[in-house]
Formats: structure tokens, C-alpha cells, sequence
């Protein structure tokens, strides 16, 4: 935990895999694979949003199946100051933090009232609740979405123009979830939260008001997660209220379990193989029989239902078990 | 005379038809060790878990130290300094035991809303939390699971939790409960030293444990306390003795 180069083989290709994040867009300039620096963007910033998913979900034991929504958000409080041709960089970015903490304020009060399935459902409704209220926005494109026609401007040390820049922004900005989730959980909130997941009368008993500490902490995940949608909208050029249906909280919950949840790189891993398995599934599938091609949801469900029955900790779990059997044979 | 640090006005309580609480009246006076005994079921548990707020009332007030707190969060009466330890073992179990007593050195210290310094460098909140351990003799399991230690281990941390919320009033329910004869004793003695600490109510199924160490002695039986006085006093009241004492001769 002290040394820099971590001892553990999951530590060490984590390492690994953030240095081949920060070059990636040179091997595929080199490369000549624009798509794939495509590809790598949307996936890191899904993986912004499975670890804001991850801090309440996997940390603190609230799982909530409306995260989505902030990814809606982020992207609506890009789409829709640029509707305006308000295209000021910290106008969206303050936007997105001011809308993000407010709605998390609101829907995380009432639905941490609640516990285990309960909690799920009202997560769920009022995501949904967003996702209705942007459909009937006739006036941003109701169903049909919105065109963003420029991304954020910011000055131009931090600009976002160019698709190797936003993916840096993408980067910085995942790093920087990545530390902050890495500092949470080990500072005194982060505690407080872990054991307001394991035995939360008892953390009453000791004098903490766990519900506080939670909205604090379904905050803190509400505003990361619309950042991811900030970053979204800007990179896709287009936003629409299904970013946020439910189908996408689950997925992202999904790329949350394979990872290992409650981990600090489950999400990002987890995210990586969803991605990549979505993409790529569909041409294996293809290649084996193309009559096959439509199929391909199947084996993807298979595949996801088996890693999390048998993959106990994701593929986090996975690769901590190398580390335990060579540590045992190191005996 | 002195004035009670906890005092109990008409506290009723029932689940359907069974009365739990019945109209209790209890003055507990501070600087000593008030045991409360009775049966199986007379509705000791469900006392002290409305004494620390995890229960409401039906009817009745609580004062804590001059202050109605019958209204007040679990959360706040233990900032207040009402500490309680579980009969059924509540502690973290996939925590270390080092980590259990740290939460609760956290609870102490007032509010956690710090979200930046690892607690594991907080070099102040790690010697705190090995003293209370070193306290009840587990500073050697500091860095084990609380799921691996032994149940007698885990009701000793569960009291080392309490003892480091810095409680006014320390509301231990079975201490002992599932314990072997040898750390029975040892419990005794370190609560008999703790009455130095802080005020204790004790529930406690063993009798022996009940008359060596408390000071004075309330009955509960369905509900309502029949009687309350020194341990000299209680088992020679016939009442007592039929409604208890003597069931557990019979
Ligand atoms: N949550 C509850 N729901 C229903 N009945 C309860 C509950 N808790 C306790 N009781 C009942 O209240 C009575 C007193 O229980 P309890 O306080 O646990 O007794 P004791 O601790 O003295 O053994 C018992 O009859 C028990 O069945
Ligand atoms: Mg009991």
C-alpha cells in the first residue's frame, strides 16, 4: 500500500492497463484506428459511471437502479445550454454539478428512507420520473433527442475539441473518480459508510446518523455519475432521454458485478469486458453463422449470468486468486 | 439525594397482545452497577432497547442526565453518552477487530463527515482504539476478522466498542451470555473494575454474576418491575422469591 509499484498481481496489471490507457490514443494514431479511440471513449466514460455506481452500490450496499439518470442529466445540462448556443465549458460543468447534487438531494432523500428492494424501486421510479419528464420536453426533442452541435468550450490548456483531447478530458476525469473513491473509502466517511452496509442499527448505536451519511454519500456518486454524462453528451453529439432509461442503470450495474463490486478497479474492468463483449460478440457470432447474428444477446446473457454466479468478486475476485495462489506457493 | 441519571417514567410497550413493557418506573443512580434480572421473556431486551432508542415507546418518558430524550435518534443518545452492547453479538464481522473498535473511537469523536485522510495513518485513533482493546485483554486479535474470533471473544469486543464511546451510562444486555466459565469470571472482574468508569445497567442471566457485582437490583417479571432494592434486600423479599428466585429452585 506504500511502495509505488504495487506487490499484487491485480495491483500490478491495473498499473499496467492505466499506462496503456494514457498512451492509447498514440498506438491508434499509429495505428490508424480512429474507431477505436471511439470505442475506448464511450467505454471510459461508462466506467466514470460504474465507479460513481460503485461508491454507493458495491461501498455502501445501496443499490440503485436508477443511476442512469444522472448520465441523462450531465448530458442534458450540456444539450441543452447548447440549444441556447450557450456553449461555455464551466456553465455546463457547473450546471451539471448544481443539477446533479439536487436531484441526488431530492430522490436520495426519500429513497434512502427505504432498504434492499424497496430502495431499488424507488430508484427506479425516479429515474423513470426523468426519463418521462425529458420525453415530453417537446421543445429539446421529446423521444427524438438533441443534436449538440459544438462541445463545451473551455480555455484553450483544457480544451475539449479534437477527439484525442476529450478523450484525455474522459481520462483525467476517471482518474480523478478513481482517487477520489480510493481517498473516500478509507477516510473516516468512507468507514462510516462500510458499516452503515454491514450492520447499520449497530452504526446507530454508536452514535452515527447513517442517513446523513448516506444521502451524503448517494450525492457525492450523483454528481460523479453526471459528470460521466457531461462528458457523454459531449462526445456523442447527441442526447437523447434513452441514455437514461432503466435498461442502462442495469447494464451499468452489470458492468459493476463483473468488475467486482466493492472494489476500486471492478467497475473499470467490468465496463472494459461489457464493452468490448457488446462490440465484438455480435461479429463472433456473425463469423461462426451468420444466420446467427441476431441471436448474439443470448450467449452475451449467458456469459454475464455465469460471471456473476461463479466469479465471485468479478474478474477482480479472479485475478486477487492468482495473487493468493502464488502467494501460497511463495511459502 | 442524588439525582438519577436515567429515570424511566411509565414506560409501557407491547407487541399485539403481549405486554413487554409494563408501566416501568426505574431510577438509576449514578456511579454504580443497577442490575436488572427476571425470567425468560419478562421484557429486559425490549427495556434497554427502548432505554437506547432502537425501540419506541408506547407510552412514557425517558430522562437521560436531567433531559427528556424520549423523542431523541439512537444516534443522538449515544452522542449523548447511552452506550449499548448487543445480546444477540452485533459487532462487524468482516471487519478486523481493530477496525470495529476504530468505528466505534469514530462514533466518540463526534461527526465523520472527513473524507480525505486514510483512518489507517490516523496514528491518534489507532493507539485509542488498541488501549480499549488492550482493556478487555484483545489486543493480541487486533488485526483478525471478527468473524474468527471466538464468541467469547466477540461479546469482549462488543464491550470494548461500548467502553470506547465514552459512555455516561453503559447498557450491557447478557454480557456473558453463551460464555465459558472461565471468561464469565474474567467478565466479572473487569465490570466490577469498570464501575469506576462509568455508571452500568446490566442484565444478566447468571446469578451469581448479578449478586457480586451489582449495587442495587430491580425484578422484572411480565413486564413490570416488582421490586427494586440492594442485593440483601431483593432476595429476601418473599414476592421476589416466589415470582422468580423460587421458579428457579423449583
Ligand atoms: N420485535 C418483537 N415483536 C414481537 N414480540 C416481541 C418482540 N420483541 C420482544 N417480543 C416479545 O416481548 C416479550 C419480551 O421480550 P424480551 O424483551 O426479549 O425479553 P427478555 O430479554 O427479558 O428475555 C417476549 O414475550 C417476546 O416474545
Ligand atoms: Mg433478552
Amino acid at each position: 500500500m506504500t511502495a509505488w509499484f504495487p506487490s499484487s498481481i491485480s495491483g500490478r496489471c491495473y498499473c499496467v492497463l492505466l499506462v496503456l490507457l494514457a498512451v492509447a490514443p498514440w498506438i491508434f494514431q499509429w495505428t490508424d484506428q480512429p474507431f477505436l479511440l471511439d470505442l475506448l471513449s464511450r467505454g471510459l466514460i461508462l466506467a466514470i459511471a460504474a465507479t460513481s455506481l460503485n461508491l454507493i452500490m458495491g461501498y455502501g450496499g445501496m443499490v440503485s437502479l436508477g443511476h442512469a439518470a444522472f448520465i441523462g442529466i450531465g448530458a442534458y445540462c450540456v444539450g441543452i445550454p447548447a440549444y441556447y448556443d450557450l456553449y461555455n465549458g464551466w456553465f455546463h460543468l457547473g450546471l451539471t454539478i448544481v443539477v446533479s447534487a439536487v436531484f441526488a438531494l431530492l430522490a436520495g432523500a426519500v429513497s434512502l428512507r427505504t432498504r434492499g428492494v424497496y430502495f431499488i424501486m424507488i430508484t427506479l421510479a425516479f429515474s423513470q420520473m426523468v426519463y418521462f419528464a425529458f420525453v415530453s420536453l417537446e421543445e429539446y426533442g421529446g423521444d427524438d433527442g438533441l443534436v449538440i452541435y459544438l462541445r463545451s468550450e473551455f480555455p484553450d490548456f483544457l480544451t475539449m475539441q479534437g477527439p484525442v483531447a476529450l478523450y484525455y478530458w474522459i481520462f483525467a476525469t476517471l482518474l480523478l473518480t478513481l482517487f477520489l473513491v480510493h481517498r473516500l473509502v478509507r477516510a473516516r466517511f468512507g468507514r462510516v459508510i462500510a458499516g452503515a452496509k454491514h450492520n447499520e442499527q449497530r452504526m446507530q448505536s454508536l452514535g452515527f446518523d447513517t442517513y446523513r451519511y448516506r444521502l451524503t454519500c448517494y450525492v457525492i456518486s450523483g454528481v460523479t455519475c453526471g459528470l460521466a454524462g457531461m462528458l457523454l453528451g459531449n462526445f456523442t453529439g447527441f442526447i437523447s432521454p434513452e441514455m437514461m432509461s432503466w435498461i442502462r442503470s442495469g447494464e451499468l450495474i452489470f458492468m459493476v458485478v463483473m468488475g467486482g463490486s466493492g472494489f476500486l478497479f471492478g467497475p473499470l474492468v467490468g465496463t472494459g469486458a461489457f464493452v468490448i463483449l457488446e462490440q465484438y460478440l455480435p461479429e463472433f457470432m456473425k463469423f461462426l453463422n451468420p444466420s446467427w447474428l441476431e441471436y448474439w444477446h443470448l450467449p452475451f446473457g449467458l456469459l454475464l449470468v455465469l460471471l456473476v454466479l461463479f466469479g465471485k468478486g468479478g474478474i477482480h475476485g479472479m485475478l486477487s486468486k492468482l495473487d493468493s495462489r502464488t502467494r501460497q506457493s511463495d511459502r | 439525594m442524588t439525582r438519577p441519571l436515567l429515570r424511566t417514567n411509565g414506560l409501557c410497550k407491547s407487541f399485539g397482545g403481549i405486554v413487554a413493557t409494563d408501566h416501568v418506573e426505574l431510577d438509576i443512580l449514578p456511579g454504580i452497577i443497577h442490575a436488572i434480572i427476571g425470567p425468560n421473556g419478562a421484557g429486559k431486551t425490549t427495556l434497554i432497547a427502548q432505554i437506547s432508542g432502537a425501540l419506541k415507546p408506547d407510552a412514557g418518558q425517558i430522562e437521560f442526565n436531567g433531559h427528556d430524550i424520549t423523542s431523541l435518534s439512537s444516534s443522538r443518545r449515544a452522542q449523548l453518552g447511552l452506550a449499548r452492547s448487543f445480546q444477540v453479538t452485533s459487532v462487524f464481522m468482516p471487519m478486523t477487530v481493530l477496525e470495529n473498535v476504530m468505528l466505534a473511537v469514530q462514533g466518540a469523536d463526534g461527526h465523520s463527515y472527513r473524507f480525505w485522510r486514510p483512518v489507517h495513518k490516523d496514528s491518534e485513533m489507532l493507539e485509542k482504539s488498541m488501549g480499549y482493546l488492550q482493556q478487555v485483554g484483545l489486543a493480541d486479535r487486533a488485526r483478525h476478522l471478527a468473524a474468527e474470533i471466538s464468541h467469547g471473544e466477540q461479546r469482549q469486543l462488543e464491550i470494548s466498542m461500548a467502553l470506547a464511546m465514552k459512555p455516561r451510562l453503559l447498557l450491557l444486555d447478557e454480557p456473558m451470555a453463551g460464555m465459558g466459565l472461565e471468561e464469565s469470571s474474567r467478565m466479572i472482574r473487569f465490570l466490577a473494575k469498570l464501575r469506576e468508569q462509568t455508571t452500568i445497567l446490566l442484565i444478566e442471566h447468571d446469578m451469581d454474576a448479578v449478586f457480586s457485582l451489582a449495587d442495587t437490583l430491580s425484578v422484572l417479571v411480565h413486564g413490570s418491575v416488582i421490586a427494586t432494592g440492594t442485593v440483601k434486600n431483593i432476595r429476601a423479599n418473599p414476592e421476589v422469591q416466589r415470582a422468580y428466585l423460587g421458579e428457579e429452585h423449583a
